[in-house]
């Protein structure tokens, strides 16, 4: 176990803004003094925060801290009253970084991870360098959020996931656990999950599981129970396609509560947890596998946020993965436009045809409409605005189109759209999982 | 920074286009439908309030392009628009016109789209002007009401193929040919007539005047009889030897390949996200009736709840809202590019192609959600149902709009992607 070495916020926010600066150092977005501006407020940040972020000791078990005072939280973002669809300069610079590791790194990885069901160690660490766990996390609590922003994580979910959406998952799924902790968590949760979270050597591994087996499966109404015992929860009931669930050091698992849907802390080595192979037909990257929950016994203080809080995790992974699935989905589009100009039938190019033409064009259309619908239902997240209608929209769109955009980018491909030469198959099973899959991510 | 929310200057303006919508439309929107060709006088004795609304940016007519150019939908168009030329500078961020135009048209065709076309001095014809007119002649036009005359018997979509011919005769242009389904055109106070100054000089040689109705070269044939919006008149006129003022050719009288017919066809980038804005109002009166009927059924949609776990109903209702809202901002999203002198000739199509074939399912699922109710004339789903069909053919037809996005998205032109 090595000593944990301990960073001053100040050196931490230091090392992130000079990240960012390597990644996007060459952009042409750095001649702007504005962003530049922004960058050297992430250089210089004060350290002003409650506890230094500590390197992680060990992947289990969490020694219990205790948090003072009341838990950080991200502030929400400020009010505008203006449409505008341009993003701020800091979302343009980090949205750019995670373009560039989407490119550079995600995207040629995508066909062996799915293939081997791993993220590449050198994948794992080019996110861990770029900071991406910290991004739903406030700077007290040693992220890098000056304000909670679904709008930057949704942008940034989606420059991921066109790179690869299996990959995209498996790097966030602990990102989401840290902004679910950062959200609901009590300063003692936070101090006893985060840092381990946040580390940058070697972070832990963890996973929001929330899905069940059963058709018609509804996360409002989890079959997994938890029964308070004085002190303690005893949980039973089992979770399905939970992302990372063999590596993972700490699960957030829903389950009904006193009749009421909540999120509880479980760590993996508890007692009576157990882990199978669960595979699915796509983010296979992720490696999906199914945990059992026999009489585990946790503290009851492991229960995290409440009811409201369980509700406002289902409707934010929601969102992510329909922020996600506009990224695999552009990545669809940007492919067939160069495939169906250079591909000939009956002596001209395929494009020339308007039964190919005219698909193309919907799915420009269908998927414009889902990112709109996604940033405005993150927006409103972020102004403090009812957003479950916007994200009920999403959702559908996302099941709707999504899952018609990947049929799509198979079909025009022909023969070579079923066969494993192109990405156009694994886009097909990842982008119908968007619409279907809950938990895992978070905006 | 991102925000979707319509724009806080806005609200008390389309407030006042509710209220129109409500208290104006809704209650003669039957009478007008069954007496097609009588002209609705409930407008024009509300016409103070509709200027009134217009003077605060929500006609959809001449103010609409203040921010546009007029090759706006060139090719290779640069993100650069005259006098909107500031905006470009990323805080300076542009709620204009455009936004407030089709934010209200939205209201006042969720009152009722036939009805709002016969606003007067809103017509299709002013957004050409806007469009493609010079400094001069908007100052000249401006106040009046202008319809548009295009179509022609043999030219309904390929608007490159109309005959009506413009020959220049010393201070005049003679002008010969037939037009059909004039929107407007009878009540109109101008008609903005497209006519090629030669045919065999192709698409650059195609220029629109302005003819004031009361030329006497100028002569109404018919008003059809429609499926829908039966309040608006659609007119048939002739036109032989009709005379017109050379000043009274819109925009740039010099033939060319390169700004021709992309000067009269900017007037699109104008008028498709006006249209897609009647689509969506529309739509949002259809899932309005059509929530409020479900709910003295007792079915309403859990948002937070899988749709396939819900009723049939319910699961259908939640998926229409979630088409309308993507028609609603893909509309939202044209007007904004245009008020920020953005090029939006492919998203004022793709505005366009959404909203108008999610306007007319939602119109027909709507009747079919409600049943007999629908169907009857008791409510007025089976009209908006009928009204809905326009949207998806005027100003653009669906299969139009897919061929102006995907030429754009494929960098075809049109002799190859036909």
């Amino acid at each position: 176990m090595a000593a944990p070495t301990r960073l001053s916020l100040g050196d931490r926010g230091q090392r992130i803004g000079l990240r960012l600066i390597t990644k996007v150092g060459s952009l042409p977005v750095l001649g702007n003094p504005d962003v530049r501006r922004t960058v050297e407020s992430l250089l210089y940040r004060g350290s002003k925060g409650a506890f230094g972020a500590i390197e992680a000791a060990s992947r289990r078990p969490f020694p219990s801290r205790a948090g003072h005072g009341d838990p950080g939280r991200s502030a929400p973002a400020r009010q505008r009253h203006e449409f505008d669809l341009t993003p701020s300069e800091d979302q343009e610079l980090i949205r750019s970084a995670a373009a560039r590791l989407a490119d550079d790194v995600i995207r040629p990885a995508g066909a062996r991870a799915d293939a081997e069901r791993s993220v590449p160690e050198a994948v794992r660490r080019a996110a861990a360098e770029l900071g991406l766990s910290l991004i739903g996390v406030p700077s007290e609590l040693g992220g890098i959020a000056e304000e909670r922003s679904a709008v930057t994580t949704a942008l940034v979910l989606e420059e991921l996931a066109r790179g690869d959406l299996g990959i995209a998952t498996a790097l966030l799924a602990p990102a989401a656990v840290a902004t679910a902790l950062a959200n609901y968590g009590s300063s003692a949760q936070q101090a006893t999950y985060l840092p381990a979270l946040l580390s940058e050597s070697a972070p832990a591994r963890a996973s929001l599981a929330l899905m069940e087996q059963g058709p018609l499966f509804d996360p409002l109404s989890p079959t997994t129970t938890g029964a308070i015992r004085g002190s303690d929860l005893v949980v039973n009931g089992a979770k399905t396609l939970v992302v990372g669930a063999a590596d993972a050091d700490v699960l957030i698992i829903s389950a009904l509560v006193d009749g009421a849907p909540r999120l509880v802390l479980v760590e993996a080595g508890t007692r009576g947890v157990t882990v199978a192979d669960d595979p699915a037909m796509g983010i296979r990257a992720a490696c999906t596998g199914r945990i059992a929950l026999d009489d585990v016994v946790v503290p009851a203080t492991n229960l995290l946020g409440t009811t409201e809080d369980h509700l406002d995790a289902v409707r934010r992974a929601r969102l992510a993965w329909s922020a996600a699935a506009c990224g695999t989905a552009q990545a669809a589009l940007d492919q067939l436009i160069p495939y169906v100009l250079t591909r000939e039938a009956f002596g001209e190019p395929i494009a020339h045809r308007q039964a190919v033409a005219f698909t193309v064009a919907d799915i420009a259309i269908e998927l414009a409409g889902l990112r709109l619908v996604v940033w405005r239902a993150a927006s409103r997240l972020d102004q403090g605005k009812h957003a479950a209608r916007l994200i009920a929209h999403a959702r559908q769109l996302t099941a709707a189109h999504a899952a018609q955009i990947g049929s799509h980018a198979v079909q025009l491909l022909g023969g070579h759209g079923f066969v494993k030469e192109f990405d156009n198959e694994r886009w097909y099973r990842d982008l119908r999982g968007a619409g279907v899959l809950e938990g895992v991510l978070l905006t | 920074m991102i925000n979707l929310e319509v724009p806080r200057k806005f609200i008390p303006l389309l407030g006042r286009a509710r209220a129109f919508a409500d208290e104006v439309m809704r209650p003669i929107s039957r009478k007008y439908d069954r007496a097609e060709h009588a002209y609705p006088v409930e407008l024009d004795l509300v016409s103070a309030v509709i200027d009134g609304l217009t003077d605060a940016g929500a006609g959809h007519g001449a103010g609409v392009a203040a921010t546009r150019t007029k090759d706006g939908s060139a090719r290779s168009a640069v993100a650069a628009a005259g006098s909107d030329r500031k905006a470009l500078r990323r805080k300076e961020n542009r709620n204009g016109a455009n936004l407030s135009s089709v934010l209200s048209v939205m209201e006042t065709c969720r009152g009722d789209v036939g009805l709002a076309l016969s606003i007067p001095r809103q017509g299709l014809g002013n957004a050409a002007i806007a469009a493609v007119a010079t400094e001069e002649q908007k100052a000249r036009y401006g106040k009046r009401w202008a319809a548009m005359a295009i179509t022609e018997p043999e030219a309904g979509s390929d608007s490159g193929a109309i005959r009506t011919t413009a020959v220049k005769d010393g201070p005049d242009y003679v002008l010969n040919g037939e037009k059909i389904f004039v929107t407007g055109g009878e009540r109109a106070e101008l008609v903005v007539v497209w006519a090629t100054l030669d045919g065999s000089l192709g698409k650059g040689a195609i220029k629109s005047f302005v003819v004031e109705r009361t030329n006497p070269g100028l002569g109404l044939v018919r008003l059809e009889h429609k499926l829908g919006i039966r309040a608006s008149d659609t007119a048939a006129f002739h036109l032989d030897n009709c005379r017109v003022p050379a000043s009274d050719l819109l925009g740039d009288p010099g033939i060319s390949t390169e700004t021709g017919f992309g000067g009269a066809m900017a007037t699109f980038d104008n008028t498709r996200p006006l249209v897609a804005a009647m689509a969506v109002g529309l739509s949002r009166a259809c899932l309005d009736t059509t929530t409020g009927l479900l709910a003295q059924r007792g079915i309403g949609v859990d948002w937070d709840r899988p749709p396939l776990g819900q009723s049939a109903a319910a699961a259908r209702l939640a998926a229409l809202e979630a088409e309308y809202e993507a028609a609603y901002l893909l509309t939202m999203r044209a007007a904004w590019m245009a008020d920020n002198g953005r090029p939006n000739s492919m998203e004022a199509s793709m505005a366009k192609a959404k909203a108008g074939r999610t306007c007319v399912d939602i119109a027909l699922s709507c009747v079919e959600l409600a049943g007999p109710t629908g169907y009857a004339e008791t409510e007025l789903l089976e009209k908006w149902a009928r009204d809905a069909k326009i949207l998806d053919i005027f100003e653009g037809t669906q299969q139009i709009q897919l061929l102006v996005v995907a030429r754009r998205l494929l960098g075809l032109s049109s002799v190859d992607l036909k």
